[in-house]
Order: C-alpha cells, then sequence, then structure tokens
C-alpha cells in the first residue's frame, strides 16, 4: 500500500454505497418538507463546519454531465467557495460556471443568487447548525420531540419576548420559517432578504449539515412563512437610500465596506455575478 | 465611490499551500521517514489510528509526517480518507482473554492469577529530560532480559488470561452487562446517530474522541462533576488478532492483529430489585462497571473512557458528563476543529444582517432605554 503514490480517488470522492445512502435520505426529506432527516455524515477534506453537508450532497447527486456554480457570500470568488469546487473538480473533473442560469447545481454558502432559479435546477445550502428550536432549548431529544408534536409554543414566545425588550424581533440570519405549515427550519443562515425566496419557488432547495448529521430539504412550489406575529410582521434588511459602488444596483443584498472616505462606509452586491452581469447591462444601456 | 474588494481566489490558496510545503522544507535536511516515524512515534501514531478511527499504522505515520506533527490534524487526514473505504464487512467481536499481554496491572488486588506486568510504561519514570537523547547512535535493541532466577524470561503470557472482572462475578460482587445478543453492534459511521443512543454507539464515539476533551470530561466527573471515581479492576495492552467469518466457508479467519488498551473500571454499587419467576422481588447489590477500549496503547485515554462509560450508563442526568448530548457531541476533535476554525470564514453577509438588526433597533429605542444605547456608541 505505502508504495502508491499514484492513489486514485472515487469519483466524487466517497465510494458508491455512500452516495446511495445520501440520495436516500435526500429522497426522504423531499418526501416530507421541512424535516430534518438523520444521516451517517462523513468526514471530507474539508473541515467540518466549512460546507460539508452541503458538499456531501453536491458529491452524492452530481454527474459526469453536471454544470456546478459553487458560491460563498454570494461571492464565486471567495477562498472557500474556490477551495470547495477545487475538491469537486480533482476528483470529477466536471464543468463549473459563475453563470447562475447555466448552472444545474448550485451550491451556496449564507445566499441565495439575486437571479430567479428554474425547475431545472437544485439549490444546495451549506448549514452549520440545522436546529431552529436550538435557540430555545439546548437538547436534540427535546427539540426532536417538539418537532414531531409541533410544539412550536417556545418559539414565538422568544419571538414575544423579543418585541418586548427590545422593540422588534432581533433575529438577523438564520430567520427561522414554517415550510408547508407543518416543520420550522433554520433557513441556513441566509439573510432575511432571502427568505421569501423560498417561498414556492420553481427549483428545489436542499439543505445538508454534516457535522450536525442531518438534512432537509424545501422541494419546489412548498410554501415558506418566515414566523411572524401579526402586529409585529417579517422585514426584510433595510438597503434604501443605498446603491452598489460597481453596478449602481438598488435591489440587490448589499455588504457594506468601511473605507476612508465616502463618509466612511460604501457598498456592494454581495452576488457577484448579479453585480457583474448588471454592470455590463448598464453599460449597454438595455 | 472608493472600494476594495477582498477576496482570496485560487492563486492565494495555492501560495498558502506553497508556503505550508516551504516551511517543512525551508531548512536543509533528510526528509523524515515513515519507518521512522511507525517506529520511534509510535505513540503518535497510536493516537492518530485512535482518533483517526482507522487501524494502519503505515496511514497513520503518512498522517504525522504531512500534518508537521500535528496530531489532530493528521487524525483528521485520515478520517478523511477512511471517507472514501467501502465497507466490506465486519470482523467477529475481538475478544480481549486472547490479548498477547505486553502490559497488565490492577489496582483493586495486591496480586492477580497470572500476574501483573508492567511492560512499557512511563508511570514510574522520573520526568527528566534526557539529553543523551541529543547524540545518539544507530540502534538495534533487543528486549531487557530479568536477573531472577525465579522469574523466567519466557513468561507464559501466550495462554488466555482470566480477566479480573471474571473473579469479581463469580464472587456475586458485579453486575453484568446487558446483553443483546441477536442485535448487531450499532455502526456509528454507518447509521444515523439519533440521541439517546445506546451503549455500543456511545463506546464508538468515546473510543474515537479526542484524547484531550475525553481527559477532562472524566477528570470532571472524578472532581464531583458525575461522582465517578473508579478503582482499575484491570488495565491491560497488548497484541489481539482480529477475525472474521470466511464468506464461503463460514469458518473463521484471522485477517491481522490490531495492538490495543482495555480498562475495566469497577464503580460505585448500586441497588437493583430483580423480580423473580414466582413473582417475588429481590434486592441485589452490586458493583458496577465503566469499560474502555482504544487502538494503540494509550492508558489514560482508555480510563477517562470507562469513566465516561460509567457516567453514561447512569439513568439520572444530574451533571453534565452524565448527559450524553453533553459528552458525546462534543468530544470528537474532528469536529470540533473544524467548527471553531470556521469562524476564519467569511461572515459578512450574515453579519450585515446583525448590524441590520442593532441599527434598528436603536432607532425605535424605548426612552427609559437611552443609557444602554449611549453605553453601546462607546
Amino acid at each position: 500500500m505505502m508504495n502508491k503514490t499514484d492513489y486514485q480517488y472515487n469519483f466524487a470522492f466517497l465510494d458508491e454505497n455512500t452516495k446511495r445512502e445520501i440520495r436516500r435520505c435526500i429522497i426522504k426529506a423531499v418526501c416530507i418538507p421541512g424535516f430534518q432527516v438523520p444521516f451517517a455524515s462523513r468526514e471530507l477534506p474539508i473541515f467540518f463546519g466549512w460546507g460539508t453537508g452541503g458538499l456531501q450532497i453536491t458529491l452524492s447527486v452530481i454527474g459526469k454531465e453536471t454544470v456546478l456554480k459553487v458560491i460563498d457570500q454570494g461571492d464565486d470568488d471567495s477562498v472557500n467557495a474556490v477551495n470547495l469546487k477545487r475538491l469537486i473538480i480533482s476528483t470529477t473533473n466536471i464543468k463549473t460556471t459563475e453563470d447562475t442560469k447555466e448552472a444545474d447545481i448550485i451550491q451556496s454558502r449564507h445566499r441565495i443568487t439575486e437571479d430567479s432559479l428554474t425547475e431545472e435546477q437544485i439549490y444546495i445550502f451549506q448549514v452549520p447548525l440545522p436546529e431552529p428550536l436550538r435557540k430555545v432549548e439546548p437538547k436534540e431529544i427535546e427539540t426532536r420531540r417538539m418537532h414531531g408534536e409541533k410544539d412550536y409554543g417556545k418559539m414565538y414566545v422568544k419571538l414575544y419576548e423579543d418585541i418586548l425588550h427590545h422593540g422588534e424581533i432581533t433575529i438577523g440570519a438564520d430567520y427561522p420559517a414554517l415550510v408547508n405549515e407543518r416543520y420550522i427550519i433554520a433557513t441556513s443562515p441566509i439573510p432575511r432578504w432571502d427568505v421569501p425566496r423560498l417561498n414556492l419557488s420553481e427549483n428545489l432547495f436542499l439543505f445538508g449539515a454534516g457535522r450536525e448529521r442531518k438534512i432537509y430539504a424545501v422541494p419546489p412550489y412548498t410554501k415558506v412563512e418566515p414566523l411572524s406575529l401579526e402586529d409585529y410582521p417579517f422585514r426584510k434588511e433595510d438597503f434604501s437610500g443605498k446603491e452598489c459602488g460597481i453596478c449602481g444596483s438598488r435591489d440587490s443584498y448589499l455588504n457594506e465596506l468601511p473605507s476612508e472616505d465616502d463618509n466612511g462606509k460604501s457598498y456592494v452586491c454581495s452576488d457577484s455575478f448579479y453585480c457583474r452581469t448588471n454592470k455590463l447591462k448598464s453599460k449597454d444601456g438595455t | 465611490m472608493g472600494y476594495i474588494g477582498v477576496k482570496g481566489g485560487k492563486d492565494a490558496i495555492t501560495n498558502s499551500e506553497k508556503t505550508v510545503d516551504y516551511y517543512r522544507k525551508k531548512n536543509k535536511d533528510k526528509p523524515v521517514e515513515l519507518e521512522q516515524i511507525k517506529n520511534q512515534m509510535r505513540l503518535a501514531v497510536d493516537k492518530v489510528m485512535s482518533e483517526g478511527s482507522l487501524y494502519c499504522p503505515e496511514i497513520a505515520a503518512l498522517a504525522v509526517k504531512q500534518a508537521e506533527g500535528d496530531l489532530l490534524e493528521a487524525s483528521y487526514l485520515v478520517r478523511a480518507f477512511r471517507s472514501t473505504l467501502p465497507r466490506v464487512g465486519y470482523s467477529i467481536g475481538v475478544k480481549s482473554d486472547e490479548m498477547f499481554i505486553i502490559r497488565r496491572i490492577s489496582s483493586s488486588f495486591q496480586d492477580i492469577p497470572g500476574g501483573q506486568i508492567l511492560g512499557p510504561s512511563r508511570d514510574y519514570s522520573l520526568r527528566l529530560l534526557d539529553f543523551k537523547l541529543i547524540n545518539e547512535e544507530k540502534f538495534n535493541a533487543d528486549p531487557p532480559r530479568i536477573e531472577n532466577e525465579n522469574i523466567s524470561n519466557e513468561p507464559d503470557i501466550f495462554k488466555p488470561m482470566e480477566k479480573v472482572i471474571d473473579y469479581l462475578r463469580k464472587e456475586s460482587l458485579l453486575e453484568y452487562p446487558v446483553r443483546n445478543n441477536n442485535k448487531k453492534p450499532y455502526d456509528i459511521t454507518r447509521d444515523q446517530v439519533n440521541m439517546p443512543l445506546e451503549r455500543s454507539a456511545r463506546l464508538q464515539r468515546l473510543t474515537r474522541g479526542e484524547e484531550g476533551a475525553i481527559l477532562a470530561f472524566g477528570y470532571a466527573s472524578m472532581r464531583g462533576w458525575g461522582s465517578v471515581h473508579p478503582t482499575l479492576a484491570e488495565v491491560r495492552v497488548g497484541y489481539m488478532p482480529v477475525k472474521i467469518r470466511h464468506p464461503h466457508w463460514n469458518f473463521e479467519v484471522t485477517i491481522g492483529r490490531i495492538t490495543a488498551t482495555e480498562v475495566d473500571s469497577i464503580c460505585s454499587f448500586k441497588k437493583d430489585t430483580v423480580v423473580s419467576e414466582s413473582g417475588e422481588k429481590e434486592i441485589k447489590y452490586n458493583f458496577t462497571l465503566g469499560y474502555g477500549f482504544v487502538f494503540g496503547h494509550n492508558d489514560k485515554k482508555a480510563i477517562a473512557m470507562s469513566i465516561l462509560d460509567r457516567t453514561l450508563s447512569e439513568k439520572e442526568n444530574n451533571s453534565p458528563v452524565k448527559d450524553q448530548e453533553f459528552v458525546l457531541y462534543h468530544i470528537d476533535g474532528i469536529e470540533s476543529q473544524g467548527f471553531i476554525s470556521h469562524l476564519k470564514l467569511p461572515h459578512y453577509v450574515t453579519f450585515q444582517s446583525a448590524m441590520d438588526r442593532l441599527r434598528s433597533m436603536k432607532k425605535n429605542v424605548f426612552h427609559e432605554d437611552k443609557e444602554l444605547i449611549a453605553s453601546y456608541d462607546e
């Protein structure tokens, strides 16, 4: 064995039995929208907590003809996105793209692309903490019971207490949402900006949590409602009066950049592909 | 409008990796050979096999070399490699009375049948730096001989050796394990992990746990956060044959051997009420048992594991170390280092969302909170 310096890894790294096992969990997750399906997560050459859940889903569903896009913070060129792509390419040799429309599979950390998605596409999230109820209950056995009995009172009490103490709901990203009127899910964490995109979407959303060993799904055309109280509706991040410093967009999620001029800060689109195409469009005057 | 886009990109990663390689190679030096790591870093290799959860000294030695001696990183390399190997089958359960013993001690009896063998141990060595190791000659040592007529240098350690706990069971002082004869043991690498875990799964999580974490939780239990302070019935280290059932002929075949450390801890007694066939209630007092088993030679991890086996078997849950979720979710070094390290990844999208919340709260804050806001602004 030790003379084998040309060791060959299997297509998409994982062995075939493992991939089949994970695909079965995905099917179960699609059948029960929002339900966290436990799975026997494997160790990958990428750290636990760096996207191994999403990665295991990608590696299990990927084929030789798949075109893949990977983003982190909305950015194709962010270090972690580049690194995940590097592993996938080195073990599959598949084609990658930055074009949202061209991709069959999009793996993402923290964002949904600004461009709309289609029935043909699978959107895969990397999830650090899949349990939305962990905010109010540390024990897994108890949160599983709460999901089983749809006992979500504690969660609404948290929202109420937030309003009592702070005047509004304090949850930023990873805003809890009710799927198919049944299960509350952790929304990856994507910003609140992206949460409405999960609702009645054309594409399939898959969520993979490697370290926590859970897979869940929001199938196409499934109702997803962010939790809210009647007099305190769900609100997205407020970027009113701000625009992207590169493409001038006023309707995309913006990252704030502390800078020495421009009143101390400037803004830029978090979705790098969207920003680039938007800039080209405005140049062309179309 | 000014804009500085900070991106890592492919080149930065590649160059960073080249720099790592440079740091390993920057001094003119002979490469460390895997054989040297395997032979002279025996306990490092053992630790990596244990936490990497794969018994293969050559692979572990390669990982130690690649990780520049960071054993947690090495264990992680081994675990990732493990994910590429299909599960081809299960061995027959190894039996520790078949162990070829190199070390065996008991702290519960002055003498035990079969005798105590210190074997390779640093327990009683003075921790003085040995400066002679700075300039060592090439070596090829023979096993040490004992200069005593009454003691044979060919001890009969080949024969199966009864375990100390067997004696205690004969004396009706020790509980018997709960047997599930017809049930296959859990396989935490292939089965879904659902809390609460049964004992076979708990033991698997423990044996591949990070040594420092196992020690910390075991130690906490002895200091009063769980009240398990055991007496060691036996610590044994040695080589054990691994057997499988032949797929066609159904007889047992030995496919190799592993080095392992096994610990039986005697813990405080418990009271059981047993209902006999005639319906009479009988009260039984027994010692309880904690079990530790790790790949390679590692007394302290196996002992600490035996303590945690016991604390996690207790019915009441009045201490963190008796809480399965608290202990078993947090002892895995591969998982904990990964999640701690992920804090280094960019979080600016979620942080933007958090800033949005804080600014919004500051805007519509109640009047009586003005002081609080003042403190935010400082």
